[in-house]
């Protein structure tokens, strides 16, 4: 019993809302999703894994619906990924069929018996921008769990109609999508952004309750006079996807307070399948920095270098979460799709935290190498290794929003590699800075002192 | 090519990164990859400071090209 294998249960409530007028019920929506995947899955017991290109619409949503039904371990990518990153992806794990976001299969290998985990359904990238070959494997009963515990603190129903502002391959964009099928909510889908007038007519005039975004998002909607605008249906406004900053998070949750509407800042990772924690709104206000409580059917709990845990308040420790949306571990190639639940339920996040005397956590620094730009995962390693592919002698850091490369070479010009980070991993120039070095800052052991570069080439 | 032309040229030339012959009136939002929705905000900031103006909700989600920022700029008294 998931989200997806008894959409039928909704019937003729509308499923899937879009801008053009169209809409399709429940049922149809199942329908959809079986007929894309029937006749062809029929004589496979364990095909190899599919791709699906995704974009906000109802093709590849009809797809990843019908991978879910029929037991079809599907890897969910961005449409507009650069070409040669997501061949490199498919190749690696050996992707059989893809599904194009324009709803046409293409048949990149011949299909067969696969040996995957009978429990994955669904593969992640960790660090979807840059087309990493880290993925995240997770089963369906990751994907309900999940789904099952927002809910339930968000309190979802039929009633709610969530417009989709943030991509469906993207862990949080997804849960968004997940969650309100599971109460038989309509989804307003859309893949148009914030900054369009073509997002605020739809919003308008299917009178969206609820959206959600990245810090981006709202840094955005500020600047675009969010305290101005009429929207007198939107009653919920959710945020994850990287630190919101602290004076961002008081002004719309001063605004939401005024309009009576909740706004939720939330905490989660792609390892978790989507949501690990969340700030009751009616704290957020005092609890401006925190990343909140668990959510429902999850546990927290900060652990020290030794594995202790730590139960003294403001003590900082490895964040850690327990939970059935755990994934079930990692892949890093075709052989890994077979493994089975490696994780246990138990998930260390490579966040370093701090409890406070209520029990609430607060991030304070990561143990793993990414920053978080425009709320995607950029894999530090994964870029300065493919720029060593590329014939660069760099090292690579940063901070959120920033993205920092160092370069040695006399015959490398700092704009052009930037330009060109920018064009591949479609990442604005304002958050990429590359500058020409002598040398990097070894440590006696010949390792990069990655925060020293940081720190010599921050301005 | 008149002044504030030649300025909302090489505004929207520095904001989506991309060289000034590229920019036509034609250029529309989301009609090549540079030009997305964090390289609009940059743009809007740019030209907010770059003309001194403070741009509406409306015009912000309205700049859907080239053209129609000369539009909008031109309601501001920003002459072309």
């Amino acid at each position: 019993m998931t989200f997806a294998t008894e959409l039928e249960r909704f019937g003729d409530r509308v499923a899937v809302q879009l801008a053009s007028g169209e809409a399709y019920s429940y049922r149809e929506l199942a329908l959809r999703a079986d007929s894309l995947f029937a006749p062809k899955y029929s004589g496979l017991v364990t095909p190899n894994p599919i791709a699906i290109e995704c974009s906000n619409a109802i093709a590849p949503l009809a797809a990843y619906l019908g991978a879910l039904r029929h037991r079809v371990p599907a890897l969910l990518i961005d449409s507009d990924l650069d070409e040669p990153l997501r061949e490199q992806l498919f190749a690696r794990y050996d992707i059989g069929n893809v599904f194009r976001a324009t709803g046409s299969w293409h048949q990149r290998a011949p299909d067969q018996h696969s040996k995957a985990n009978t429990d994955l359904a669904l593969l992640l990238s960790t660090s979807g921008s840059t087309g990493g070959p880290k993925l995240v494997r997770l089963s369906l009963d990751n994907l309900q769990a999940n789904a099952e515990a927002i809910a339930k603190y968000l309190q979802l129903s039929t009633d709610d109609r969530p417009i989709t502002s943030l991509p469906m391959h993207y862990s949080y964009g997804l849960s968004v999508i997940n969650s309100h099928l599971l109460v038989g909510a309509p989804l307003l889908l859309t893949p148009e952004s914030v900054t369009t007038r073509g997002f605020w007519n739809f919003f308008k005039e299917f009178g969206a309750t609820s959206f959600s975004g990245v810090p981006t998002t709202y840094a955005m909607l500020k600047q675009m006079r969010f305290e101005r605008m009429d929207l007198p249906s939107l009653r919920v406004m959710t945020q994850a996807g990287g630190r919101l900053a602290p004076d961002l998070v008081k002004w719309f949750g001063e605004l939401a307070k005024v309009r009576q509407q909740r706004f939720f800042v939330m905490y989660g990772q792609t390892e978790a399948t989507a949501r690990i924690s969340y700030v009751p709104p009616e704290h957020l206000l005092d609890k401006l920095e925190s990343i909140g409580i668990a959510i429902p059917g999850g546990a927290l709990e900060l652990i020290g270098e030794g594995g202790e845990p730590i139960a003294e308040p403001d003590s900082v420790g490895e964040l850690c979460y327990t939970g059935p949306n755990v994934m079930m571990g990692y892949a890093l190639g075709p052989d890994d799709l077979a493994l089975p639940d490696m994780q246990h339920g138990r998930l260390r996040t490579g966040d370093l935290a701090k409890r406070d005397r209520d029990g609430y956590f607060y991030i304070v620094g990561r143990l793993k190498r990414f920053i978080k730009v425009f709320g995607n995962r950029i894999g530090l390693d994964e870029i300065e290794h493919q720029l060593r592919e590329d014939g660069f002698d760099a090292a690579v850091t940063g901070k959120d929003d920033l993205l920092v490369v160092a370069v040695r070479g006399e015959d490398v010009s700092p704009d052009d590699l930037a330009h060109r980070l920018s064009a591949r991993y479609r990442i604005h120039k304002s958050a990429i800075r590359v500058r020409s070095v002598a040398s990097f800052p070894l440590s006696s052991s010949g390792k990069v002192l990655y925060m020293d570069l940081l720190n010599e080439l921050r301005e | 090519m008149s002044d504030n032309n030649d300025k909302l040229h090489q505004v929207f030339a520095d904001s989506l990164n991309i060289d000034r012959k590229r920019i036509t009136d034609s250029l529309g939002y989301n009609t090549i990859p540079e030009w997305d929705s964090v390289a609009h905000m940059a743009l809007i900031a740019a030209l907010e400071n770059d003309f001194d103006i403070m741009l509406d909700t409306d015009d912000i989600v309205d700049m859907s090209s080239v053209a129609k920022a000369r539009e909008i700029l031109s309601k501001y008294d920003v002459q072309f």
